[in-house]
């Protein structure tokens, strides 16, 4: 399995390595599968198609997506403004932008909720135009567009500021105008990136609870993301019915982990072949 | 026309051929801005904002409260388990992963990611399957009188499998970007294994070391959806800071939810100046050092 090396210590920390990951990560993740497969398939098929259950999956998606989507449009734009443009104050804003990384979820949620409630700061003004932002599906998104910020911008940075600006100024020496230059020179370059990010901030927000169950109001059938509702079958020790639940998120965030790491190794691939 | 005013024509040429004109330079910083200010700025400034609203008493009152000062002493002690046992893990995955070549590597790192890719709620769920009162330890941990859920070593567990990749997916990258040439070195020199680690390959990862730490902290006492599964909320025993904020805020005690989490964001702040701060002390440490194995290189050919 290993090749030779001169170095010491490949045993020890290799032993300790898999020792770590399989009672931490590898048996507990297991206990879920174990404990659905004690339920039959009917069972299985009867709890995770309950309405209630499809309508937290519907939002849950639904609103990732949205998020996700927003984060793309917007992450590739702070990207942009962060490289190209020098303002001041450029380096707190580039700080700043981790915030969701840093700021424990709850404190999120609460900063949140306080802000876009039709009390705060934000939402009042919504609620005069008529938008209810918090307590509902909106504030969902909201929330959701808080936690999966970094991931585009953080994607897309490196590959903006590696950009050779030698092919811009061709495309400008042959005739292009500045949007041409950005739908077929940029826009095709970064893409990869944006598409990465925007599959990490799907995922993260896929499996967010904290910082949505303050905002959401949490109704059922209504404002209910997955999360929660393995939360309140836990609360009610439906450990069964949490854990059917829990099986189809997990394998569905298996996939997305496998498709992010092919998404990745593509592009690590296309950087080395330019 | 004098040669310097026709470099500096062709220079404003080749500037104006690969930017936007000003208006839209200045429409788009203020649309990037606008996104963040909705997003980030308002929603931390309404923290602090509400957090002194009613005044500093009834602040230092609703931090300094027994329930508070418990909380935070548990985080506390959460973190100061949790961080030294990944710190550990990180630097043990990073060495075997970055410092040899075997079959099933990818593989490997993958495994380590897998904690992120896991919902926080999921993974709260997944120990009490393991260790609660229903769970498949849970008779036994019952007739020896344990108790891991709805108890500290319940909340330091759950914790430690949430923040597990974070000093390890630092390190590996680090790690490989510095080869192996040097532990080679002094292994040949007759350096012992311990010798060559401490004395060759930590300095030259100290502030990655340091930046992992730090983003592991921060997660270690903010993490909320792994660590209320497993807690029970028992006021002043098993509450972590973020969900003694959750309880106040339940219970309408806005003005207290939003001073106990103003420390939180306090503590966010911090974390990433710190990490800014050590971010450019580790990316110069790794500059210095291919410049340096360039230099040898340049060297062994002479």
């Amino acid at each position: 399995m290993k090749k030779h090396s001169v170095l010491p210590g490949f045993g020890l920390t290799m032993g300790f390595t898999l020792l770590y990951l399989g009672l931490l990560v590898l048996i507990p993740l297991s206990m879920a599968f174990l404990k659905a497969s004690s339920l039959s398939w009917d069972q299985f098929w009867h709890i995770v198609t309950a309405p209630r259950v499809l309508a937290s999956y519907r939002l849950s998606f639904g609103a990732s997506f949205a998020a996700a989507l927003i984060n793309a449009g917007f992450g590739l734009l702070v990207a942009w403004v962060l490289v190209r443009y020098s303002f001041p104050g450029r380096a707190i804003v580039d700080g700043l932008v981790d915030l969701p990384f840093a700021l424990p979820t709850a404190v999120g949620g609460l900063a949140l909720t306080a802000t876009y409630a039709p009390t705060g700061w934000i939402g009042a003004k919504l609620a005069a135009v008529g938008i209810k932002a918090a307590y509902s599906p909106l504030g969902v998104v909201i929330a959701l567009t808080f936690i999966g910020l970094p991931f585009v911008v953080r994607t897309v940075q490196p590959v903006l500021v590696d950009l050779e600006r030698e092919v811009e100024e061709a495309a400008a020496t042959l005739g292009a105008n500045r949007l041409q230059t950005f739908r077929q020179i940029i826009l095709p370059a970064v893409f990869p990136s944006v598409l990465t990010g925007f599959a990490l901030a799907f995922a993260r927000a896929l499996g967010e609870y904290g910082s949505v169950v303050f905002i959401s109001g949490n109704m059922p059938m209504r404002t209910e993301i997955v999360p929660l509702l393995i939360m309140t079958k836990l609360d009610q020790f439906d450990y069964a019915g949490a854990t059917a639940i829990a099986v189809v998120m997990l394998v569905i965030s298996f996939g997305l982990l496998f498709a992010i790491n092919i998404l990745q190794w593509l592009n690590a691939r296309r950087l080395s072949a330019a | 026309m004098s040669s310097s005013t026709a470099v500096r024509t062709l220079a404003a040429a080749r500037a104006s051929s690969t930017t936007e004109p000003a208006f839209v330079r200045f429409g788009l910083l203020g649309v990037a801005l606008a996104f963040l200010g909705l997003f980030l700025i308002v929603p931390v400034a309404v923290v602090f904002e509400q957090a002194f609203a009613k005044g500093g008493a009834t602040y230092l009152a609703a931090v300094g409260e027994p329930e508070a000062l418990a909380a935070l002493r548990l985080t506390l002690i959460t973190a100061a388990i949790v961080v030294p046992v990944n710190l550990v893990f990180g630097l043990a995955a990073a060495w075997a992963i970055a410092k040899f070549e075997f079959t099933g590597k990818s593989a490997l790192i993958t495994l380590i990611d897998l904690p992120f890719a896991v919902s926080p709620v999921i993974s709260g769920m997944v120990f009490v399957l393991l260790f609660g009162a229903r769970g498949l330890f849970g008779p036994w941990l019952d007739a020896h009188g344990l108790k891991i859920i709805f108890a500290t070593p319940g909340i330091v567990i759950a914790t430690m499998f949430v923040t597990l990749p974070l000093v390890a997916r630092e390190l590996i990258p680090l790690m490989h970007a510095h080869g192996t040439e040097e532990e080679e070195a002094a292994v040949s020199l007759g350096a012992g294994g311990w010798q060559t680690f401490f004395r060759v390959t930590l300095p030259n990862i100290k502030w990655g070391v340091l930046y992992g730490v730090i983003l592991c902290n921060a997660r270690a006492m903010g993490e909320f959806g792994a660590v209320s599964v497993v807690s029970g909320h028992i006021r002043g025993v098993t509450n972590t800071l973020p969900l003694h904020v959750e309880i106040l805020y339940n219970e309408y005690n806005s003005a207290a939810a939003f001073a106990v989490a103003s420390l939180l964001a306090a503590l966010a702040l911090v974390t990433l100046v710190a990490k800014r701060l050590v971010e450019s002390k580790a990316h110069s440490g790794r500059n210095g050092l291919t410049a340096s194995t360039g230099e040898r290189k340049e060297q062994d050919e002479h």
